[in-house]
């Protein structure tokens, strides 16, 4: 990034020498995001993040309707799917939620007909569960609906392509990958027409007007390579990991592990201990020294219980006491380790202080 | 010569981001630097990064006079102008359906009009002055009863002229209508104080003063409340105005930058005046050459000029040894002659043969000296190939030449 940050500044836009470095180095970030999927770099249209890509995968498609239909999402998406979903309602849209089954994979037995357009997520940010997209894109190719898939959480862990997906429409984010914030894509299908959303000048095709944050596209593509390079290296490592978290968790009192019996990334763990708030537990572990979350920063703050468990049947309370872990680059064995000791603590202080029996 | 070629005179295009700036930037970005979701509730690299985006936020407001509780983040100042003016159109569409805006402005004000023409919306388009200025007379002319939004841009991205918001500001008051201002190329050039202008909604970009790109914000008045339609929906962020994790870096960054202009504003103005008079002064006494709009209520960095008898394109690749353009960089890639210009009568062959050239931060007096050498040079030579300026030495009257077909 730093070499956009500095001499290589100019607006890609621009008929000049130094516009054109610029627009060179856009080219390349697109190439290698692209080879991320396995698309065209003209199926690229870079976002300013995973909300944006999401927001116009629907507005692109449901706005070029001649007529409200039928949208359908699943109903553990990300609030970035959910929220223009029912805004859609608004313009005369009939939103249906396809459900999930208590290990937070999405259920797919009977879609219901006229659907236009589907969202099913490629991994859900909390629990980590892998949802069955390329089944379902099988269905929605037989209606002649199309499919958009959340790939956020999922890009860069597992593969993702239109191939593997089935999918015509896909969400990215770079910062979930090791690359900057304020940068995302939305992959387009090329034979998809989509309406844009954002207007003006006339950049990525006309589809998403705006001078291009070439620094954070830059770093895009840089992650978006090393991501492709070290997926399965990184797959491995951290399954390891996770696996050591997740058998030093059976040691503890009737801990949940949400989706255990699912296909999960490799890197998350979303749990609950039985007994203890999940804000408060979440305090203690800050105190000693970890930064994890309960549901997804989108949901910080808020008073809720997730509505990924919600929907997986988690009772409210088990509900309540949930914690997402999610491992990384540079997560380590040590730190595991030490997590499962803590972890173990908190419990065991928590039956002492309440006299609780942990079933 | 020291000089590294080609001299950056395009500014307005967008400007190398500021070295303290960049600095803080790359402190927001690795594992060993502020790399948090400043949206995670739960631990000290949320908090930590959530802290960085409000002191940000508040150098922004300062650099405006606003609240902080009034600036809303976007991706950037396209974002911002869709964002406000769907966004006030869409809130506010039982109030009436018409909305009035400048022939001039950025085609982001521009398409995202057309766009509400097509929902059912009215919309007017009014002529500037020659001299790029809106008449104010003739602006209160064009609100009607149900008109419900104005959209002027303070500083045209093309001329550099400068609108008088605060006066329109008063004018939409006083009728009840909402005004949206694109500031994208003004703040930290001139003084923007939203205490005292009744401007409702302004837009702000980081990258046409020092920041980086990619990162905006919309001033959204709170009193009086001015209310918006959110066009990006999702985690709530922004108070719900506008969802999607905060990039902490992209938004330090654009915090210095309004920084820095807000303190130092006032010198920087003074040396790009001198450095543009200069500029001026080399080529005003060239003959047939018209500069483009008001030469006063102007900022210091923007000179445009149309080179008379002198082919547009073949004039910028004689130029490439300076970054300049011809049109908006927006609007780089399509041949047609700037719509700015025409709209203040300037003629095809004019408006292609005018170059723009937007001074800056880093501009020095060698580049300038350098700038003046090379286009007197190339437009003398130019000149020389034109059977057209041929013709106009010779004392024909071009206008009433019957050109034949071919």
């Amino acid at each position: 990034m730093l070499p956009y940050l500095k001499g290589r500044f100019a607006n890609p836009s621009s008929a000049h020498r130094l516009g054109r470095v610029a627009r060179a180095g856009l080219d390349r970030a697109r190439e290698q995001v692209a080879a991320l999927v396995q698309v065209h770099p003209t199926e690229v249209i870079f976002t300013s993040g995973g909300t944006e890509a999401n927001n116009l995968a629907l507005a692109g498609v449901l706005a070029a309707e001649p007529r409200p239909g039928r949208l359908l999402v699943s109903a553990i998406e990300h609030p970035s799917v959910l929220e223009p979903a029912r805004r859609w309602t608004r313009q005369g849209w009939q939103l249906d939620y396809l459900p999930v089954d208590g290990q937070g994979r999405a259920k797919l037995d009977t879609l219901p007909a006229d659907v236009r357009l589907i969202s099913l997520m490629l991994a859900n940010n909390e629990t980590g569960v892998i949802q069955p997209v390329a089944e379902l894109a099988e269905a929605a190719r037989a209606q002649g609906c199309i499919l958009h898939t959340d790939a956020v959480q999922a890009a860069g862990k597992i593969p993702v392509s239109f191939a593997a997906t089935g999918a015509r429409l896909i969400s990215l984010s770079a910062h979930k990958l090791y690359g900057p914030k304020g940068v995302g894509a939305l992959i387009v299908d090329k034979a998809l027409d989509l309406l844009p959303a954002q207007l003006g000048g006339g950049q990525e095709r006309g589809r998403r007007s705006g001078t291009e944050n070439l620094p954070g596209i830059v770093g895009f593509g840089m992650a978006a390579e090393l991501a492709l390079a070290g997926m399965e290296q990184q797959a491995r490592t951290q399954l390891e990991l996770r696996r050591r978290l997740e058998q030093g968790l059976q040691a503890l009192p009737a801990v949940t592990v949400f989706g255990q019996q699912a296909e999960r990334l490799p890197n998350t763990v979303q749990l609950s201990v039985p007994g203890i708030d999940g804000e408060a537990l979440l305090l203690q572990l800050d105190k000693a020294g970890f930064a994890v979350s309960s549901g997804s920063a989108c949901a910080s703050g808020k008073q809720e219980p997730s509505h990924v468990l919600q929907a997986m049947g988690v009772d409210e309370t088990t509900a309540r006491g949930a914690i997402r872990i999610s491992l990384g680059k540079a997560t380590t064995a040590t730190e595991i380790d030490r997590l499962l000791t803590t972890l173990g603590q908190l419990s065991a202080w928590v039956v002492k202080t309440s006299g609780a029996v942990a079933w | 010569m020291s000089l590294k070629l080609p001299v950056y005179l395009d500014y307005s295009a967008t400007t190398p981001v500021d070295p303290r700036v960049a600095e803080k930037i790359c402190d927001c970005l690795t594992l060993e630097g502020h790399f948090g979701n400043p949206a995670s509730r739960s631990h000290p690299y949320g908090w930590d990064a959530e802290k960085l985006v409000e002191d940000a936020r508040a150098n922004v407001a300062s650099l405006v006079n606003a609240d902080p509780k009034e600036i809303v983040w976007t991706s950037g100042a396209t974002e911002s102008d869709n964002l406000a003016i769907k966004g006030a159109a869409h809130f506010y569409r039982k109030k009436g359906k018409h909305i009035v805006t400048v022939k001039t402005e950025h085609k982001a004000v521009l398409d995202t009009c057309r766009q509400l023409e097509r929902e059912g919306y009215e919309v007017t388009y009014l002529d500037p002055e020659a001299n790029g200025l809106l008449d104010l007379d003739k602006f209160t002319t064009a609100l009607r009863d149900d008109t419900i939004l104005a959209s002027v841009m303070h500083v045209n991205n093309e001329i550099g002229v400068i609108q008088d918001i605060a006066a329109l500001g008063e004018i939409c008051r006083a009728r009840d209508v909402i005004l949206h201002v694109d500031a994208a190329q003004s703040a930290g050039k001139v003084e923007i104080d939203l205490q005292n202008m009744k401007v409702d909604l302004m837009s702000f970009s980081a990258h046409k003063i020092y920041g980086p790109k990619g990162a905006g914000a919309l001033y959204v008045r709170r009193k009086p409340r001015i209310r918006l339609e959110a066009q990006m929906h999702g985690g709530g962020h922004e108070r719900g105005l506008r969802s999607g994790t905060l990039a902490t870096h992209q938004i330090v960054g654009m915090g210095e930058a309004f920084r820095i202009a807000r303190e130092e504003m006032a010198a920087e103005n003074e040396r790009i005046t001198a450095l543009r008079d200069r500029l001026l002064n080399g080529l005003k006494d060239m003959e047939e050459v018209y500069i483009n709009g008001d030469q006063d209520q102007r900022i210091p960095g923007n000179l445009n000029i149309s080179f008379n008898f002198v082919e547009g394109e073949s004039l910028i690749m004689a130029l490439k040894d300076i970054a300049v353009s011809s049109g908006s960089a927006c609007t780089s890639a399509s041949l047609e002659p700037s719509y700015v210009l025409r709209a203040l009568g300037r003629n095809d062959e004019l408006a292609h043969s005018s170059i723009r050239f937007t001074l800056g931060r880093f501009t020095t007096e060698e580049e300038i000296d350098y700038t003046i050498k090379l286009v007197r040079e190339k437009v003398t030579k130019l000149r020389e190939l034109s059977p057209l300026w041929e013709m106009y030495q010779e004392g024909i009257d071009l206008e009433s030449v019957k050109w034949a077909a071919h």
